[in-house]
């Protein structure tokens, strides 16, 4: 067992696909599914689940890209950072070019400015401890799965007495603009395919006040071909007997309960506060920031920065993309102005956006 | 940007695995999770190993996908 592959064969898939049209046989509307995170995103285009499926079953795409859904004002404040000697910005690779109002740290970088990518919060540390006269600002972007790995970044930075690492957060939670997607009339959800590694630390039972006060049915799915067919499939099931629990496809990594350890690491170092997301705006406890405990690791509170006016993108449609209310193929700048290597917004710049998907796998 | 990879832990130095796949090899620390042994499979995700892989619920996934390919087959 590679716990990979196993999950990819096309003869299983078969049986899945004949499964699914079963289910909604004789189901007269149209249901929509949505998805809210980057890698289902991705699986959906790079293995051609939506050619897969009857007509009774739409796909959409919701806010699961976490570049995606961080303002322009994050960005700018970065590049802010990124100007001042002395600074080396540490990141994901992602957010390097996201464009900010009037530059990116692509660009700050072919200036002369020092920006590195990382593939760990703990390689940031790392570059901190071999830079001891450099502030070292790690881009502290991501959901429940990632902001646990920032959160131990901050304890071994404390434990190893480090003074020089300091973490600029958007961080976010998932399950609340859910809950305010679910409300939004003008989308109709029936059912959430609930994102894999986000559960793997919050459980699954996180989603209950979804399908138990919102009535929506939530499907915890991994990311591996067969588990999405198999995901969509318990989905449809339960849309078309009118039923709304949680249940878990993704039974070998997720638990009910999560992992409580990370919970417990993430509870340490952050605390819950308002946010805002692109192209939804301010939503109430659903970002996490450092706890006061922390604050000498904190950016926003230990640096000041002059940061530009945010402009947002004139004709971009992330916002409405983001939400899943528009495809990208209806925005005007799609193709045109913004191609992967000159994205005007998130959504084309990050892999996992929905633009990003659709530019590549899309006809 | 949630992307994480099976491993299969290879060695466990204090709070640190070595893990491997496919011959790649990569540090994973072990900060939030217990009982970690040598042989059992993680997930890992940006430096950290966030959960370890239940053996008999990823084969018990794998045959229930086998029982709905032979549903599948008989007539409806």
């Amino acid at each position: 067992m590679k716990y990979s592959s196993e999950y990819r064969d096309p003869e299983l898939a078969k049986g899945l696909v004949t499964a699914i049209a079963r289910e909604v046989k004789g189901y007269s509307g149209v249901m929509t599914l949505m998805e809210v995170c980057g890698t289902h995103t991705m699986s959906i285009y790079q293995h051609g689940i939506r050619s897969l499926l009857p007509p009774q079953i739409r796909l959409i795409s919701g806010p699961g890209c976490p570049v995606c859904v961080t303002p322009i004002g994050f960005v700018d404040q970065a590049i802010a950072y990124a100007r001042q000697p002395g600074t080396i910005i540490a990141t994901f690779g992602d957010m390097v070019r996201v464009p900010g109002s009037t530059s990116s740290l692509l660009r700050e970088q072919a200036g002369g400015a020092q920006v590195r990518i990382v593939y760990s919060p703990l390689d940031a540390v790392a570059l901190a401890e071999k830079n001891p006269e450099k502030k070292v600002i790690f881009l502290g972007v991501g959901f429940e799965t990632t902001t646990p790995t920032v959160a131990g970044s901050i304890v071994t930075a404390k434990n190893q007495g480090l003074k020089n690492y300091f973490v600029l957060g958007a961080h976010k939670t998932i399950p609340t603009p859910m809950a305010v997607l679910t409300s939004d009339p003008e989308l109709k959800v029936d059912g959430y395919l609930c994102p894999a590694h986000v559960s793997t630390v919050i459980g699954a039972d996180a989603y209950r006040p979804l399908a138990e006060q919102h009535h929506v049915p939530c499907v915890v799915t991994g990311f591996e071909p067969l588990d999405m067919l198999r995901g969509i499939q318990m989905l449809a099931k339960q849309v078309v007997a009118g039923e709304a629990r949680v249940e878990i496809e993704y039974s070998r990594i997720v638990k009910a309960e999560g992992n409580q350890k990370a919970q417990a690491l993430l509870a340490e170092v952050f605390e819950p506060c308002d946010t805002p997301w692109r192209g939804i705006g301010v939503i109430p406890k659903s970002g996490l920031k450092i706890r006061e405990a922390y604050a000498a690791f904190d950016a926003e509170r230990q640096l000041p920065a002059e940061v530009e006016e945010p402009q947002e993108h004139q004709g971009c449609l992330c916002g409405e993309i983001l939400k899943g209310k528009v495809v990208p193929k209806e925005c005007p700048l799609f193709r045109k102005a913004c191609t992967p290597e000159n994205p005007v917004g998130a959504c084309m710049v990050s892999s996992e956006g929905t633009c990003a998907a659709e530019y590549k796998y899309g006809c | 940007m949630c992307l994480a990879v099976p491993m299969k832990v290879a060695e466990i130095f204090e709070n640190t695995a070595i893990c491997e796949v496919d011959g790649v090899r990569r540090e994973a620390s072990l900060m939030m999770l217990d009982n970690v042994v040598v042989g059992d499979y993680v997930l890992l995700h940006a430096g950290f190993a966030i959960e370890k892989i239940d053996p008999e619920e990823a084969v018990k996934t794998l045959e229930v996908f086998r029982e709905v390919l032979d549903a599948g087959l008989l007539p409806e």
